[in-house]
């Protein structure tokens, strides 16, 4: 409302902005003088001009809504000091008066001041249509709260001195308008009769009237009294101003000369006249001593100069130099730490920390991802650096972790353990012992010859005739299968009742007899093969029965019965069949072929058994069971007898029934052993991967441990003659070794590994169940579970 | 007598853990942790830290009882006492806002003094340099530093300062060794006293703020305060082995004749200081460092003639070889080039440098100098060039001192693009993998060889071919002899009409040498039919497979890696691993070195085949128009 008025009288007396306006332009003098009378004119104070000053400030900053109360005041100035004194007699009257009289006076207005504004405002009223009313809104007609701000402003204009003088024909005062929102009226005028609403038109109407009216868009509602206002020109050129950050009156000028109030220049002669005290020309007598102090103390050293006091703390900061060291190497007994250990420094870097390094050093996008997956654990990566390529040294920017690798460091230097240590820096092959080439070491199997197919099922176990003519060998598929070596041809098949678990062909010469584990039953065979004359006297000897006179314990009569074999298994060959309790699993014959052992592992206490084959009578030699007994052997030469359990090997005495030694594996469960023919080295497989070496006359543990192979070793044997041993395992393999022992008792076993043979193949995780040598030569056989025996020379 | 109890006695009784020691020295961790830096006293490992540790296996900060009890007699531990005095009275005199008595306790900050324990920690000059290292790159990165909370301006120019110094001292000395250009920052070593100290200088502006978690610049700062003090004691003995003043000083008549001088004589002297571009004041007049040298040789040569020996002498040959390396050169560093590094290397090498003056004072002669030798660049091109010098990259400093001679700087020039730069840090058994590069770098003939058959014949080829090209456009007789050749090729077929005249005749050789071959073969089956007639059979010789024969190897070997001893198994494990690993990273290199050649080589014939087309159709144009 207040800048309506304004601008009407300016309107009405154009003369002092024109004449300010052309001052701008004149000479600097006139415009001294123009202002001198400006400011003179309406504040006869100076406090005004502060005022305004301070207003200047306010100005060049943009929070127009915050600043609006100022500038309203500006505003209401300047205007009171170019205006005439007709205001001030207008009072509330031409307030009441005046939104009728706006559209009349805003024709002339626009007339006056289109000329400059009309251009600018018709280009942009388009684009700023809204914006501009949104703005306007908030300035001229403010909403309820603005309101409040800017009623001080009129007092001012009026040189009156309450608010109340404002234009209020509304009496309801500083409410908020909505709660007339239900009403008919909007409020009271001072006549206490209702104002009525203006009629309000729905949403369509003032869409056509947005159509229709050109002045829509500066048309506002004065929330006070509910009419529509019609804001004129000269008003938006104000609102433009104040949105632009600049001082509301156009005709002020920002860049006015500075007016020296008071004199900067010193003046000759005194502007008082009051002579000088006489105090004034007498020496101080305190001072005077205070200043005889001072030197004092500065002469005796005291006191010190601000020079001096600055110079000192110069030469004082900083740490001073001198020599240190006498001599390069000299040192001087000092304590020290204890044993100090020196910091291993950093590696130095290596092509790849290059910034143009070979091309081959920068990672590829396989290494790449690698590294960057490892960004949790850093120290698995192979560089702490992503090698990078610069095309030259000014692309080459900072290592972003340089710090934090010094930072890193310094925490190694004082944080990391230390300790002095040895570093090995040998080769490996330094560590493989030193060994005769297996060249030198020759003859032993080399290569697959035969294979020896005719299985149906893995085949458990191989045993060679005495004389190195043929092979019997036990399958799951309940059969015996006996083989001609040469040729490799089946020469006979023995179908039993069980699956057959071990195999034994006598070792003696002179007797034509293979044992056969099947079942429950321990059957003996006579092949039939080589030699009739031997064929011939084995029936012989094994048809008549030896009258026994001895009476044999009831404990061993449960645990097994001889007997003849029926007539139709006598047609197969089986001369003597010995039932047992339990199924057998393992049948050795011992050297001269009278003896044999079986091993039953659910038998408990009666699980080894010794039968005498001339006496048919059998033994049973424990009476209490130390353990699970896997596999039992004779002595080549003594009588002593070999039992396996799981975990420890026991030797007894047979003469005099009594432990002779316990052997101390150390592993987890035994599958076989094998002694050599002289007598003094045992040879166990384990499960576990392990072969072991024993020295009988050593030690109880075992003098070397072999891990040639990669799975559970079934079965290891000794050949009769050569310094060989062969292992079998489930990882398919056979490595034939050479095991030399020396009659010189000084001289340890040499333990050379020759061939691996790995020809079989893997059936169900299994791999070679059985080994067993020739004889004579320095040939192999090996049964596997695919289903085949074969020969290797 | 009374039985020792467990842990009573031995190991246990010889670590102490942090805490224990914390009580023991009554002090609080900061300050522990300060004394320790400061000192040099480090953790320990115990054999058996079961023992050490009283029976329990988690991992502790063991520390020797020794050193402890060491640090109990330290003088500075009262130093760091009084400090909270110090904190706790200055705080009170705050509090009740007495400020004059704050104002003179101010002034009696405690000050720590650590001259006596660089003394300790290093008993002989040598230890120093031994631990120099770390020493250098710490204050060369703490020198670049803006003023930071925890890092004072002053702390951070004494840094400044002091290695200012000691490249002074390195310049003089010519003891850089070897340089190095990489993503973290030059390296430079130098031999000082026959002690090899390698430093790392951060390429520029190194400081980002970093997080407490990454970087506590507290720990490094007290680290800094004792390294300045190493390195001052050090410089000093350092400047006074080569009878030079320290702190440094010009002569006398360099300061005279500018006007600069007069203004701000201190800030004058530090800035030419740091320009490292002048000869410091001498304490004495001759200079007999090349003496020296000659006798040594002298020496050397007396001395029989081992393989050692010689070794040295060679050594020393190239070492003499080295610190005259750039005598009689004239340098001038470009803008955008890194100064300070260059100058180092430039002057340490016996040339002489400059740069322009608007980047830093110091410089002794312009741009426009004709006597400049060699231009150091860092810009793809450059507008005004002078014809007396060499415009180079830096790269070709570094490797000309790692070379240890003057390299053609043909593949250095500016805009060229630069041959890989290799570290010459690379110990020759540490790495199986030898780039072609530092191959060819070993033996001089195999460079030229390289060169010859792999870029440079090439590059020949293809210009003589332009050439040609050119004189086709002339000659019309050549022309058609061109077009028919372009006929021939059609004829033989090419993949796509236009082929490489280089392979074809290999091919048609080849083909000759397998007629030849079969005729021969005719011939042997001949013999045979002949042979066979006769009665006598000649024996076969027989051939061994040689793979097989390295499978059978392989697997006795492996039989045999079998055996070894059970508590050699570990090692012998983690050794074949390492081996196996440096192995295949070997064979990774040599991988992707192949695939790289092999795609430049691929890069290389398309171009040509490329510009061989364009000749051609140019060709053909010319004759259309000749027509």
């Amino acid at each position: 409302m207040t800048k309506k008025l304004t601008l009407k009288r300016k309107g009405k007396e154009p003369e002092p902005t024109n004449e300010v306006a052309a001052s701008s332009e004149a000479s600097d003098n006139e415009e001294e003088e123009d202002l001198l009378q400006a400011v003179k004119d309406p504040g006869e104070d100076t406090t005004d001009d502060e005022g305004i000053d301070q207003e200047y400030q306010s100005d060049s900053s943009e929070d127009l809504e915050f600043e609006s109360d100022e500038e309203g005041n500006y505003l209401g100035r300047k205007k009171g000091d170019g205006s005439s004194e007709e205001e001030d007699d207008d009072g509330d009257e031409e307030g009441e008066e005046e939104d009728e009289e706006e559209d009349d006076s805003e024709d002339g207005e626009s007339a006056d001041d289109g000329d400059e504004e009309k251009p600018t405002t018709s280009k942009q009223n388009k684009s700023e249509d809204e914006p501009s009313s949104s703005k306007v809104s908030k300035k001229t007609q403010p909403p309820t709260k603005d309101l409040v701000k800017r009623d001080p402003s009129h007092p001012e204009y009026h040189d009156s001195d309450t608010s109340d003088e404002e234009d209020i024909r509304n009496t309801v005062g500083n409410i908020p308008m909505h709660w007339y929102d239900e009403y008919k009226h909007i409020g009271y005028d001072w006549d206490a009769k209702k104002i009525v609403k203006p009629p309000q038109g729905d949403q369509i109407d003032e869409f056509l009237r947005k159509i229709e009216d050109p002045n829509f868009w500066r048309t506002v509602k004065d929330p006070q009294t509910g009419q529509e206002v019609l804001i004129t020109d000269e008003d938006i050129a104000l609102i433009k101003r104040i949105i632009s950050g600049r001082i509301p009156n156009k005709d002020h000028n920002e860049y006015e000369p500075w007016v020296e109030w008071f004199t900067s220049e010193v003046e000759k002669m005194p502007i008082k006249n009051v002579p000088d005290h006489k105090r004034s020309f007498l020496p101080s007598v305190s001072e005077k001593k205070r200043v005889g102090r001072m030197v004092h103390a500065l002469k005796m050293g005291w006191m010190k100069t601000t020079e001096e006091v600055e110079r000192e703390k110069q030469a004082k900061r900083g740490p001073k130099f001198y020599m240190l060291w006498e001599t390069d190497t000299s040192r001087e007994h000092m304590r020290r730490i204890h044993d100090p250990v020196s910091a291993p420094k950093r590696d130095l870097p290596g092509h790849a920390e290059s910034y143009n390094p070979p091309p081959e050093y920068l990672f590829d996008e396989r290494e790449t991802k690698e590294w960057l997956k490892l960004k949790d654990e850093p120290h698995k990566r192979k560089l702490h650096f992503m090698p990078q390529k610069f095309t030259s040294l000014r692309a080459v920017p900072a290592y972003s972790r340089y710090l934090r690798e010094r930072f890193l460091r310094c925490l190694d230097l004082y944080l990391c353990p230390r300790a002095k240590r040895v570093k090995l820096n040998i080769d490996a092959e330094y560590l493989i012992p030193k060994l005769p080439s297996p060249r030198d070491l020759q003859p032993f199997p080399t290569i697959e010859s035969l294979v020896y197919r005719g299985h149906t099922d893995l085949v458990r176990s191989v045993s060679v005739e005495p004389k190195g003519e043929y092979i019997v060998s036990g399958s799951d598929d309940k059969t015996v299968k006996i083989w001609e070596i040469a040729t490799g041809r089946c020469i006979r098949t023995i179908e039993t009742e069980d699956v057959v678990r071990c195999v034994a062909w006598c070792p003696n010469a002179k007797l034509s007899i293979i044992a056969v584990a099947t079942g429950n039953r321990l059957l003996l065979i006579n092949p039939k093969v080589g030699d009739k004359v031997l064929v011939k006297k084995t029936d012989d000897l094994l048809a008549e029965e030896p009258s026994s006179d001895v009476i044999e314990s009831e404990r061993i009569k449960a645990a097994v019965q001889w007997a003849t074999a029926e007539p139709a298994e006598q047609e197969k060959g089986v001369r003597v069949v010995i039932n047992h309790f339990k199924p057998i699993r393992q049948v050795t014959w011992h050297g001269r072929g009278d003896y044999l052992a079986t091993v039953m592992p659910e038998g408990a206490n009666r699980s080894a058994l010794i039968h005498q084959l001339s006496k048919r009578r059998s033994q049973i030699p424990f009476s209490k069971s130390k353990g699970l007994i896997q596999c039992v052997l004779f002595h080549p030469v003594k009588p002593c007898f070999f039992v396996a359990t799981q975990h420890n090997i026991r030797i007894y005495d047979l003469v005099k029934q009594e432990l002779v030694k316990k052997l101390l594996t150390n592993s987890k469960w035994i599958s076989g052993m094998s002694i050599h023919p002289k007598g003094d080295n045992l040879l166990v497989s384990t499960y576990d991967k392990k072969m072991l070496w024993f020295d009988l006359d050593l030690s109880t543990k075992p003098y070397q441990t072999m891990r040639l192979h990669r799975n559970a070793v079934r079965s290891v044997a000794f050949h009769l003659r050569y310094p060989l041993f062969a292992s079998g395992s489930d990882d398919q393999a056979v490595i034939v070794s050479h095991g030399m022992v020396y009659n010189d008792l000084l001289q340890n076993p040499l333990i050379v590994p020759l061939k691996k043979l790995q020809t079989h193949e893997k059936r169900e995780d299994f791999g070679v169940l059985d080994v067993n040598w020739h004889p004579i030569q320095p040939w192999i056989f090996s049964t596997g579970a695919d289903c085949t025996i074969r020969l290797y020379t | 007598m009374r039985r020792p109890k467990k842990y009573e006695s031995g190991e246990a009784t010889q670590y102490i853990s942090r805490r224990a020691a914390l009580r023991k020295l009554q002090l609080s961790l900061n300050d522990f942790r300060r004394l320790c830096i400061l000192k040099g006293v480090y953790p320990r490992e115990p054999k058996h830290r079961r023992r050490a540790q009283k029976g329990s296996s988690e991992i502790r900060v063991l520390y020797h009882t020794k050193d402890i009890r060491f640090l109990l007699h330290e003088q500075i531990v009262w130093t760091l006492r009084d400090y909270k005095i110090f904190a706790k009275k200055s705080n009170r005199d705050r509090a009740i806002k007495d400020f004059r008595n704050l104002k003179r306790r101010l002034a009696l900050f405690p000050e720590i003094k650590l001259d006596h324990i660089v003394k300790e920690r290093y008993p002989t000059f040598i230890d120093a340099l031994k631990d120099l290292d770390d020493c250098l790159t710490l204050l060369f990165l703490f020198s670049t530093f803006p003023s930071l909370h925890l890092i004072p301006r002053e702390q951070s120019n004494l840094c400044r300062r002091l290695t200012v110094e000691f490249l002074h001292y390195v310049i003089a000395s010519k003891s850089l060794r070897k340089v190095f250009i990489s993503i973290k920052g030059y390296y430079f070593q130098a031999e000082i006293k026959g002690q090899k100290v390698t430093w790392i200088v951060p390429h520029y502006y190194p400081f980002k703020p970093q997080s407490r978690q990454e970087v506590d610049f507290k720990v490094m700062s007290i680290f800094v305060e004792f390294y300045t003090i190493m390195l001052g004691f050090t410089n000093f003995r350092l400047f006074h082995g080569l009878n030079l003043a320290y702190p440094p000083q010009f002569p006398t008549n360099m300061l005279q004749d500018n006007e600069d001088t007069f203004k701000d004589e201190s800030s004058f002297v530090s800035d030419r200081i740091a320009a490292l571009n002048f000869e410091l004041l001498r304490t004495d007049k001759v200079q007999e460092d090349e003496e020296e040298l000659d006798i040594d040789m002298e020496l050397l040569e007396q001395d029989g003639d081992s393989k050692r020996i010689i070794k040295m002498k060679q050594e020393a040959q190239e070492v003499a070889r080295l610190r005259t390396l750039f005598k009689g050169l004239k340098f001038f560093i470009n803008r955008e080039v890194p100064r300070e590094p260059l100058v180092i290397i430039i002057r340490s090498f016996g040339g002489k440098v400059s740069w322009d003056s608007s980047i830093f004072p110091g410089s002794t002669f312009d741009e426009s100098d004709e006597t400049i030798t060699h231009q150091i660049v860092d810009r793809p091109s450059l507008a005004t060039q002078y014809i007396s010098r060499d415009y180079i990259q830096p790269q070709w400093l570094f490797d000309c001192v790692n070379q240890r001679q003057l390299l053609p700087t043909n593949k250095y020039f500016i805009g060229e693009k630069l041959p890989p730069h290799l570290s010459p840090f690379v110990d020759s058994k540490r790495d199986t993998y030898i780039p072609p590069e530092e191959k060819a770098l070993h033996d001089p003939s195999l460079i030229e060889t390289h060169e010859q058959s792999d870029d440079d014949s090439d590059e020949e080829a293809a210009q003589e071919e332009e050439e040609a090209v050119d004189q086709e456009l002339l000659d019309a007789q050549l022309q058609l002899a061109y077009q028919q050749e372009t006929a021939e090729y059609k004829k033989y077929g090419g993949p796509d009409g236009v082929n490489e005249d280089e392979e074809d005749p290999e091919e048609d050789e080849e083909d000759e040498d397998e007629e030849e071959e079969e005729e021969l073969d005719e011939q042997a089956k001949r013999l045979k039919e002949e042979k066979q007639k006769m009665s006598v059979q000649s024996g076969k010789v027989h051939k061994v497979n040689k793979r097989q024969l390295h499978k059978a190897e392989v697997d006795e070997h492996r039989l045999q890696a079998r055996m070894v001893k059970p508590r050699h198994r570990n090692l012998f494990r983690k050794l074949i691993r390492e081996k196996q690993t440096k192995e295949k990273e070997e064979w990774l290199l040599r991988k992707k070195r192949r695939t790289f050649e092999a795609g430049e080589k691929e890069a290389r014939k398309t171009a040509k085949r490329a510009a061989r087309k364009e000749a051609a159709a140019a060709a053909a144009k010319a004759s259309k128009l000749g027509k």
